[in-house]
């Protein structure tokens, strides 16, 4: 590792999160957004109800301003995979490719398009023709998410690929394995409906507003009616794709999972910590350390939720490390072995074939291939330098799961008030509901640094770790840029609120027009 | 033509009567010109496609990169 310059590794790291979570400001509201505008037309073309056109034309004005603002700042991630991050982009190149040429078709054809239509054709089409658009927009930008997500999964549980010495490339060998594998799937589907709960939360809290105000009263209870049905449906969902994700991060990503939980010993019956507080531990990895504070936590749970079985065995970090023969868990030692072989392997076949000795190529070749499902580990000296950070990972996981409580519990509580029709009566319960806006993103970002942060070190799951992919740069230009990132990314998001909530204030007083 | 026409006209009369939109079009060129213009011109150079030629020159390095980071 004291090869590595790790001031340019973390400024790229630092400057790739930036973007990233810049980008996913503006992703998830689109997400659902589009989608609750679809429901709305759907309503108004049904109903014939001018309200209902006012309320789409609304809420349409705020998915364009918020399209609008974030179209194309993914792009971004795309120069810095190019120029920050050459290794890795010449490793995992052609999987990639296939998947993000499939996104850019489909979101150029169905969402450049559509949008258009969506936008422009009031009183120009049929609302037949403009209904259908509207929810072309929606499926279009979610398929469009579709496999910017299925890219990212494989780097989660790389599949579907054989990595070719020769040419330093992991090519594609199974498309279906990459685009139907469980992480890919259970990513796509959570990622999505986290979006459609931020998107309804941001629809809630808006509405609440106005009625807070006293202002558009029939807009604002129709508007959250629709928004509170639409996100308490997607919070069910969020959970069950939730519970298939934890469970696939426990069978592909068993460091993050126990990081997750603040699990440093393995257990069989193992319990779910629910809230806690962590505290510093000079050394975590002594016996019978306890890294908790304080912490509230729900006996066999966690064992029962990763196999629905109390008695199965959950590893924690120290068993990962020091590998546990009784539970068939290889020690992170052994790979550490199993990819310096591998690595060195690669060279030796290399120097074989300059030499055309054809008979030690196959010879090395055939030590590579044994050995390079551990290919990453071989960077490594020191097992713990493969643990990610536990506060990092165990806090944002926690935040995400207590907020998506939090956020499920006020769409019931909407709902019974609305029902009751006493939702302008109980103002605290408004209050709540506009102060969550904030707490989607919150949660949302929460997960992102949960997915990424609790894979550390790995930028493709035990092949490439983030320090082997970054190129061969000059630190201070990462830097500059960092810094014009930061610079840009904050106008356009000052931009995005100030039209936003110049939107909400006066575009709801004519057709909330466009 | 008379169908060209007419999504020509659904256009330009959309754009015409764009409200709030015609300051989000004109963010969306400042940033696409920031974004291409400015920072993938000359900050964000391909750094394989630049400094190498041939795809077999670029496989090389980056498994001498690989090979080496250790």
């Amino acid at each position: 590792m004291e090869h590595f310059d790790m001031a340019l590794v973390d400024w790229s790291r630092a400057q790739f999160a930036l973007t990233a979570m810049y980008h996913w400001i503006f992703v998830p509201l689109t997400l659902g957004l589009s989608f609750i505008v679809a429901i709305m037309m759907t309503i108004y073309v049904r109903t014939g109800n001018e309200l209902w056109k006012k309320i789409t034309k609304f809420w349409m004005t705020l998915f364009g301003v918020n399209f609008a603002i974030g179209v194309a700042t993914g792009i971004i991630l795309e120069f810095e995979f190019g120029t920050n991050w050459s290794n890795y982009s010449w490793f995992v190149g052609d999987i990639f490719g296939a998947p993000l040429a499939i996104e850019g078709i489909m979101a150029f054809f169905l969402e450049s398009t559509f949008i258009a239509i969506l936008f422009f054709g009031w009183g120009r089409v049929s609302k037949k023709f403009h209904l259908i658009s509207a929810w072309l927009v929606a499926i279009g930008s979610n398929l469009s998410a579709l496999w910017i997500l299925v890219a990212n999964a494989w780097m989660q549980n790389p599949v579907g690929m054989r990595f070719n010495p020769d040419t330093a490339r992991n090519e594609m060998v199974n498309f279906w394995e990459v685009l139907f594998s469980p992480t890919a799937i259970n990513k796509f589907l959570h990622t999505i409906s986290s979006g459609y709960v931020l998107s309804a939360i941001f629809v809630v809290g808006v509405s609440a507003w106005f009625l807070l105000k006293h202002r558009n009263v029939d807009f604002a209870k129709k508007s959250m009616i629709v928004a509170a049905v639409f996100g308490l449906l997607s919070s069910f969902y969020l959970v069950l794709t939730g519970d298939e994700s934890a469970r696939d991060i426990y069978h592909t990503q068993p460091m993050k999972f126990a990081a997750f939980e603040g699990l440093d010993d393995g257990n069989v019956s193992a319990p779910l910590v629910v809230i806690g507080f962590l505290k510093e531990v000079p050394d975590p990895r002594q016996p019978d350390v306890d890294r908790f504070a304080f912490k509230i936590e729900i006996p066999n749970l966690l064992s029962y939720m990763v196999a629905l079985n109390s008695n199965v065995f959950v590893p924690g970090i120290n068993d990962l490390i020091n590998g546990n023969e009784k539970h068939g868990i290889m020690s992170y030692y052994e790979k550490i072995d199993k990819g310096k072989l591998a690595i060195k392997a690669l060279g030796d076949y290399k120097d074989a074939l300059e030499r055309k000795d054809q008979v030690a190529a196959a010879e090395n070749l055939k030590v590579f291939e044994a050995n390079y499902a551990y290919f990453g580990y071989g960077y490594y000296d020191d097992p713990n330098d493969l643990v990610p950070s536990v506060p990092m990972a165990f806090y944002s996981f926690h935040i995400m799961v207590i907020l998506g409580v939090h956020f499920m519990i006020l769409f019931i509580v909407l709902l019974v008030l609305l029902y009751k029709k006493k939702i302008e009566e109980i103002r605290w319960v408004l209050y709540i509901a506009l102060w969550t806006i904030p707490l989607a993103y919150i949660a949302s970002q929460a997960g992102w640094v949960l997915a990424e942060m609790g894979r550390q070190p790995w930028v493709v799951q035990d092949l490439m770790p983030t320090l082997s992919a970054v190129s061969n740069i000059d630190k201070s230009s990462v830097v500059v840029t960092f810094w014009i990132f930061a610079v840009t990314f904050t106008v356009l998001l000052i931009a995005e609120i100030k039209i936003m909530v110049s939107q909400i204030v006066s575009g709801s007083k004519n057709e909330g027009g466009h | 033509m008379t169908t060209v026409k007419r999504i020509i006209n659904f256009y330009t009369e959309g754009f015409r009567s764009m409200t709030v939109g015609k300051k989000l079009w004109l963010i969306i060129f400042i940033k696409l010109f920031i974004m291409f213009a400015i920072l993938k011109l000359f900050f964000f150079p391909n750094f394989l496609q630049t400094n190498f030629s041939t795809d077999q020159e670029r496989s090389d390095y980056v498994i001498e990169q690989l090979i080496n980071k250790k």
